[in-house]
């Protein structure tokens, strides 16, 4: 590290509760959610007319309308509108690396305070117009008189009202990501027990972090929810057992339950130097301390789509000096079960962290007793973009709360990517 | 020689319909090697009994063999993998997905007690749905006279009965074989459990191997032509079997030299010229046939042997005189042990050198009007057993196929009634082709093969006749 760079606060985050796809938040837009989100955050810390360095936000879909989102967000909310904005994709690694982006623009000086975010809705998903329909109005608009314009409307036909609808779906693979990753569980053994048993585990600290009141400093409520829509604890491996596989055939083993459900929501964090934070009597929960993407082939070289935080992970650890026992929470982002089981199953496997990874030993096993302790994407659900920044506020509050430690976040996305981070307590790491 | 014509029909659409509705066996047309092809083209899944010794030596193969591998969730094999470079999966019964297999592996060395046995039940109930057609099972255990306990000896005699039966069950032109691997010999195994996860094996089921303890495998043994440098006498090379062993062992890289007798010379320098090699013309039988191969091997050395001239005088005893009997005794037999003699005696075979013999189905289990026949290839079974151990010590193997039922001038000629149910009643319900003896030839033959010998491998389609 250069001395230049400085260390990277966290203050505290906002999301909104997320909702199941179609469900309360149906008619709330992406730009309606993020600046609910953002509002909440800019009320919790007093950011009324405050210029804020940058704020850098996204979605995975996206209206084509939806053009500098984050800016057009800013513009609407009660921040200075002196403070610039950008939009950044990065499938569901959207909301993390927003978050790094700014920490690193924090960290080089060039900005004393950022905000992160990410927004996604399934629910008012953008549709294109079916691409043949499309090419005859473009044609329509390039055509200058109206005769020649109505001529070519005489092409329409009644196929072409049927819009292309997007799909969750990999384009050079033509597979979803669900049957992708049912790939991965089976060439990693993950079985239909261990993945139900996550899931459970997931809803159950989830509903008990929102009992002790722990999410409250984390949340605004948003269209009359004021919980996670999907959150249903006290479920047992016999009734999750009876739901029948979703992906990966009839022999499958992942299931709508231990799948995280298409979801709409937002989130967003707030991030700062030491010195903005002291001068406007902040607190700071934790640091940002380090991070990596990585990405896979998975298109040629057989590697699992979602396998690229177990790549991303050992690079990051390396460079901070650190093993892959030496923390006391884990978040890795559950947007499979088997996708967490997989991970872990490759950092424990010699052939993976060998032939793969180029290492001499395994990664080894984590203390599974300190992962998602707070509930993971399989309660809360996982609006795409938004999940990063509901796993930084949370573990920064977590560290926090232990006064003293260090916590790991892992984030699998789309096309083969991986997004890691490190936070450290404020009040150190041990 | 291409499939037979029952093969073919059951095979068309039309015919296959018809065989299906009256029960006719369905053949499965057999892969079979082409050169320049994977060694496997498939995944291998490998599994292991707890405290197996092998799991070292079957992952350095296949990731020498640039094999795609799975294995269990067992930790050993997971290590052996990882040491070995090999990127193997993993495969999980329980975890569900639609995984197919070319080729099962078990590593039973580490069964020690017939409580233990249930091992394979374990790990092929789950797996044996998933094989492929034309797939390959190989078990490996310890030679039950090399184990520490009673116990052992009885669990690991026990594995036989096992494969012997799964080749019978498990059809699709699949074949399953036990390799006994003495303790020593663990980095001997490779050309052995090449051959049996690869179509070379292709009419090769039910068999039982033993690799020993033997010279180190060279180094830079490179598995495509791993007879390069080597120089391979066939007998009986100018047509059928003799003629594809040594086309095979020509391919693998010998430099070849055919015998066969003086009449049939035209045919065999056609098969001589074709593969660059040189020609003997020369009864085996005859009085200098001894002198006149060790003189042209003196010097130069030759590296296999392998003796496939044959003939059958058919008839039942009570028919036949004593010179009918007496030539099959001397072509299939006598001249053998006569030339390897001269052989031996003019220090012509080179070390590290080694003798196939060709015995037959009819030696192991006899068949009426043969007993002149399967007394010879009985013989060829007593000279590999008799010799191996003298041979071993100066580092040459001795070892033999046994063909059963292979189509060739000598089978198409036979009554019809004779001839279809020799064809149909093994597991693979067809008769085998040259090419498979010859490939088996090739795997004793290869320079990999030095932990091989006294062994008699029957290339059968495992017949249901003989043990
Ligand atoms: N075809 C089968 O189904 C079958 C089954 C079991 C064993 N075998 C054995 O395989 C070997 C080859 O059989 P094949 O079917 O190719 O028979 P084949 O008759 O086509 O070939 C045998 C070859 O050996 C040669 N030969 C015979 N007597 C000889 C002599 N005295 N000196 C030199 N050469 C001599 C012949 O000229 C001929 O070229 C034989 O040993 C046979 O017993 C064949």
């Amino acid at each position: 590290m250069t001395p230049s760079v400085r260390r990277v606060a966290v203050i505290g985050g906002n999301r909104i509760p997320f909702a199941r796809s179609n469900g309360p938040y149906a008619h709330a837009s992406n730009s309606d959610m993020l600046a609910a989100a953002l509002d909440g955050l800019i009320e919790r810390y007093n950011l009324q007319g405050e210029k804020i360095g940058e704020m850098a936000a996204g979605a995975v879909l996206k209206h084509p309308r939806d053009r500098d989102l984050t800016r057009e967000v800013v513009l609407g909310s009660k921040l200075a509108p002196e403070t610039p904005a950008f939009d950044v994709q990065q499938a569901c690694g959207t909301g993390l690396e927003a978050v790094i982006l700014i920490a690193n623009k924090i960290a080089l000086g060039q900005i004393d305070s950022g905000i992160a975010g990410g927004v996604d809705t399934t629910s008012d998903a953008p549709l294109a117009l079916n691409d043949d329909l499309r090419e005859i109005l473009l044609d329509a608009n390039r055509t200058p008189d109206t005769a020649g314009r109505l001529k070519l409307l005489t092409r329409l036909r009644p196929g072409m009202v049927v819009p292309a609808i997007p799909a969750n779906e990999e384009p050079r693979t033509g597979l979803s990501m669900g049957e992708h990753c049912a790939i991965m569980a089976s060439e990693w053994g993950i079985t239909r027990e261990a993945q139900d048993a996550l899931t459970i585990r997931s809803h159950d600290h989830l509903a008990a972090a929102y009992d002790r009141g722990w999410q409250d400093d984390l949340m605004t409520s948003y269209l009359g929810l004021e919980r996670d829509q999907n959150l249903r604890p006290g479920s047992t491996l016999e009734k999750l057992g009876k739901l029948k596989p979703v992906f990966g055939g009839p022999e499958g083993t992942m299931t709508a339950a231990n799948s995280t459900p298409l979801s709409d929501g937002a989130s967003t964090v707030l991030l700062a130097s030491e010195e903005w934070a002291k001068a406007r009597n902040l607190p700071i929960l934790a640091y940002i301390t380090e991070s990596q993407t990585a990405a896979v082939d998975f298109v040629h070289k057989r590697e699992g789509l979602l396998m690229a935080p177990a790549y991303a992970m050992p690079t990051m650890l390396d460079r901070a000096g650190l093993t892959l026992q030496d923390f006391d929470v884990y978040e890795i982002h559950e947007a499979f079960a088997a996708q967490v089981l997989c991970t872990l199953a490759a950092w424990e496997d010699p052939v993976f962290c060998k032939e793969r990874l180029g290492r001499d030993k395994p990664l080894g096993s984590i203390d599974t007793e300190k992962m998602n302790i707070n509930g993971g994407s399989l309660a809360a659900g996982h609006p795409f973009a938004a999940t990063g920044g509901r796993i930084v506020a949370g573990l920064a509050k977590e560290l926090s709360d232990r006064g003293s430690g260090r916590g790991v976040i892992s984030i699998c996305a789309a096309a083969g990517q991986g997004v890691v981070a490190i936070l450290e307590s404020a009040g150190g790491a041990k | 020689m291409s499939q037979d014509l029952y093969t073919q029909i059951v095979n068309s659409p039309p015919g296959g319909f018809i065989a299906k509705r009256v029960g006719l066996p369905q053949p499965t047309t057999l892969d079979r090697y082409r050169p320049g092809q994977p060694l496997v083209s498939g995944t291998v899944l490998v599994g292991a009994a707890p405290g197996g010794r092998l799991a070292g030596a079957i992952a350095a193969t296949l990731a020498a063999a640039n094999a795609e591998v799975a294995t269990t969730l067992d930790a050993d094999l997971r290590s052996a993998a990882a040491d070995a470079g090999l990127d193997a999966s993993v495969f999980n019964p329980e975890a569900g997905g639609d995984r197919r297999f070319k080729a099962l592996v078990f590593d039973a060395t580490g069964i020690s007690d017939s409580t233990e046995l249930v091992e394979l039940q374990k790990f092929f109930h789950p797996s044996v749905r998933k094989v492929q057609s034309s797939g390959r099972v190989v078990v490996l255990g310890t030679p039950p006279e090399d184990t520490k306990t009673p116990r052992e000896h009885t669990a690991q005699r026990a594995l036989e009965g096992f494969t012997r039966s799964l080749g019978k069950e498990i059809g699709k032109g699949s074949t399953v074989q036990l390799v006994y691997v003495a303790p020593g010999a663990e980095d001997l195994i490779g050309s052995t459990l090449r051959f049996f996860v690869s179509p070379k094996s292709a009419y090769v089921s039910g068999q039982v191997a033993r690799v020993s303890a033997g010279l180190p495998v060279p180094a830079d043994i490179d598995w495509e032509k791993p007879l390069a440098g080597k120089t391979a006498l066939v007998t009986g090379a100018s047509r059928g079997i003799g003629e594809a062993i040594i086309e095979t062992l020509a391919r693998d890289g010998a430099n070849v030299v055919g015998l066969d007798i003086p009449q049939l010379g035209e045919d065999l320098k056609k098969v001589t010229d074709r593969l660059d090699g040189e020609a003997i013309e020369l009864d085996i039988t005859s009085d200098d046939a001894p002198k006149v191969i060790a003189d042209f091997f003196k010097g130069r050395g030759v590296d296999i042997v392998v003796h496939n001239a044959g003939v059958t005088r058919d008839r039942t005893l009570a028919k036949m005189p004593e010179d009918r009997w007496q030539s099959v005794l001397d072509i299939n037999l006598s001249s053998e042990e006569r030339i390897n003699d001269a052989l031996l005696k003019a220090k012509a075979i080179n070390a590290g050198g080694r003798i196939i013999g060709v015995s037959s189905m009819a030696g192991i289990a006899g068949n009426r009007g043969q007993t002149n026949y399967a007394t010879s290839k009985a013989g060829v079974i007593g000279m590999v057993q008799s010799m191996a151990p003298v041979l071993a010590k100066s580092d040459i193997t001795i070892n033999a196929v046994a063909p059963g039922f292979i189509e060739t001038q000598m089978t198409a000629a036979m009554p019809i009634a004779v001839r279809e149910p020799g064809r149909r009643l093994n597991s693979m319900n067809q008769g085998g082709l040259p090419i498979d003896v010859a490939e088996t030839i090739a795997w004793f033959a290869s320079s990999g093969s030095t932990g091989l010998t006294g062994n008699v491998v029957r290339v059968c389609g495992q017949m249901l006749l003989g043990a």
